[in-house]
């Protein structure tokens, strides 16, 4: 008789992902769900969806969803947690979301405390849109808005979102992993995992900035996205924990 | 029981006592009262309250909450509905049931914090991207501002939409007495809330998207049926033209009861006039045009502004009367003997 040795988490849904080949959004998916289904709070989740390539993640999880307008995510997450302490609630949101358009929302919803997770994926551009520049594209990077490579003079330094909630002092929990190999994945997942605890122990504000790839948006192959995030992105986007006051999760 | 109450305080208390679980705002002049005393009442009510970053974060947080099932509402002044307009469309495309005050001041831009009327275009043709439109109170008294909060709850629960409520500086600031009582709960279904209970149920989704062209045009068409019924059932207007008025004087919100007024006056002036007072400025009573006396030979419009509703009444009067407008604006408050002397001159002739 054999036997199951790996399945798909049914904290995903059946609806088949929109993502791009090579593209990590579908496999940090799988971490939050499997994160989910393992700390039993699946049931008692909504996942609120950014605008964005994860637009559609509301379709992707198997619990309630929400679809929020550009960046206020983190608004619609404070609005539906106040009403509801009991549940968990979770936004998802790329760095045009959340880096740019949603720097008010964030911010503010890291200052109140608010007993969100904030997922982060941080890949250093604008996906869906076609490859523009992000607050958080590397400098000499070439994307559709840079097309010379982002020009430090004329647009500054890549935004370090962990370092700046850090600084926040109601947040409690911020920390950034990265998705390009298993390793990697187990620390993100461990992560992902920690920030739900947190949420459901009443801990406060967390955020897991994950850096992902997008080879479609910077015009490689998924094995060399793997690579650039290993060579380029971590050397300007450290990893580590920048902040952690949750205590034993 | 009467109670003296200012406007905006009465605002909160009805919501409160309507059901109102959370409230999510931002300070601008003139509707401060209103999240001081939520910030208050409905914290003791077990209600939510968040001072937000602003009012395009407090709008989404209606978002968060209206989803969950809750019912929410927000508030603001002019140039800070202008910045809701974005969360306004979104509960609109998503189904979502919300009250949205508007404590109207003068503009545009930051203009000035004194009455006027000048967003009626932004409160009756959407405001934000898209094909919706709001249901929109006008209450004249503090009383009828309590009165229409617990409709403006229900209609937007029973159809499923924003519903907007519009004061101005000084409704929002006049006390009068008044009654604030429970009224019989109406049933609803929430069914639809994501409210986390997917465990109990299959999963819900609360969502404006649809990249399907037939899909998305079947939403708009399901949404604009159910306008068709808030036509049908929910249109108010207050109508006091009698047979024999010579004019009919149409105005809405406090700059009505000045209107009030110039009709007494016109009457000592030996000069017939009539209020048409509409309550909801969408859906607009076009059909009260239709079925005017036969005396009422002339249509004078006063708002606090250059003229907006105005475009409304021509379209219910449809040719058949003159029509005509005195305003004021920027502030400015008309006199009963301003609007009586405008009604004199279009009823003497010469105008």
């Amino acid at each position: 008789m054999s036997k199951i040795v790996y399945e798909k988490s049914r904290g995903l849904s059946e609806t088949q992902l929109s993502y791009c080949p090579g593209c990590t959004h579908g496999i940090i998916h799988k971490l939050i769900a499997e994160s989910l289904v393992e700390l039993d709070l699946l049931e008692r989740t909504i996942v609120i969806s950014p605008v964005g390539c994860s637009v559609m993640a509301y379709d992707f999880f198997n619990c309630d969803g929400i679809q929020a307008s550009h960046g206020r995510a983190p608004a619609v997450a404070t609005g539906l947690k106040r009403t509801n302490p009991d549940k968990i609630v979770f936004t998802y949101q790329g760095d045009g979301d959340l880096a740019a358009i949603g720097t008010a929302e964030i911010v503010h919803a890291a200052h109140r405390g608010d007993n969100i997770t904030v997922i982060f994926v941080n890949n250093a551009i604008y996906g869906m849109t076609g490859g523009q520049m992000a607050p958080t594209t590397l400098i000499d990077m070439k994307t559709s808005t840079s097309p010379l490579g982002r020009v430090e003079a004329l647009t500054g330094k890549p935004l370090l979102v962990s370092e700046l909630l850090s600084q926040i002092p109601s947040t409690t929990y911020i920390e950034r992993v990265a998705s390009h190999d298993v390793p990697h994945l187990n620390k993100a997942k461990r992560a992902v995992k920690k920030a739900f605890q947190y949420q459901a122990q009443g801990k406060g504000f967390s955020m897991v900035e994950i850096l992902g790839t997008c080879p479609i948006g910077w015009n490689m192959t998924p094995t060399d996205a793997m690579g650039f995030v290993k060579d380029t992105m971590m050397p300007y986007f450290p990893l580590g924990v920048y902040k952690d006051e949750g205590g034993e999760a | 029981m009467k109670i003296l109450m200012k406007g905006n305080e009465a605002i909160c208390e009805a919501a409160i006592v309507a059901g109102c679980k959370a409230f999510f705002g931002y300070p601008i002049t003139p509707q401060n009262e209103i999240p001081e005393y939520m910030s208050l009442n409905m914290v003791k009510a077990g209600g939510a309250f968040v001072q937000a970053e602003s009012e395009i974060g407090a709008i989404n947080m209606c978002y968060g909450a209206s989803a969950s099932g809750v019912r929410v509402m927000t508030s603001s002044s002019s140039p800070g509905i202008a910045l809701k307009q974005e969360g306004m469309s979104y509960l609109a495309g998503a189904n979502l049931p919300c009250v949205i005050v508007n404590v109207s001041r003068s503009g545009p831009g930051l203009g000035g914090i004194l009455p006027a009327q000048g967003d009626y275009f932004q409160m009756t043709r959407g405001g934000g991207n898209g094909d919706y439109y709001t249901p929109v109170y006008a209450p004249f008294s503090v009383q009828e501002a309590i009165d229409l909060i617990f409709k403006a709850f229900d209609v937007a629960d029973l159809y499923r939409t924003p519903v907007q409520m519009v004061a101005d500086g000084m409704l929002g600031q006049m006390m009068e007495p008044c009654v604030i009582e429970p009224r019989a709960a109406i049933n609803v279904d929430k069914s639809w809330a994501t409210d986390g209970n997917s465990g109990k149920r299959p999963r819900n989704i609360v969502n404006s998207l649809n990249l399907s062209a037939e899909g998305l045009e079947q939403m708009n068409k399901e949404r604009f049926a159910r306008y068709q019924e808030i036509k049908k059932n929910e249109t108010m207007v207050d109508n006091r033209v009698k047979d024999g008025d010579e004019i009919a004087i149409v105005a809405y919100g406090a700059p009505s009861r000045v209107a009030v007024n110039a009709v007494d006056e016109l009457a000592a002036r030996g000069i017939k006039a009539g209020l048409i007072r509409p309550i909801t400025l969408w859906p607009y009573p076009y059909d009260v045009f239709q079925n005017l006396p036969s005396s009422v030979k002339n249509i004078l419009v006063c708002e606090l502004s250059m003229g907006q509703m105005l475009d409304d009444v021509k379209i219910g009067v449809a040719g058949r009367l003159p029509v005509h407008f005195y305003g004021r604006c920027g502030g400015a408050i008309f006199e009963p003997a301003e609007i009586a002397d405008a009604a004199e001159k279009i009823v003497r002739g010469g105008a």
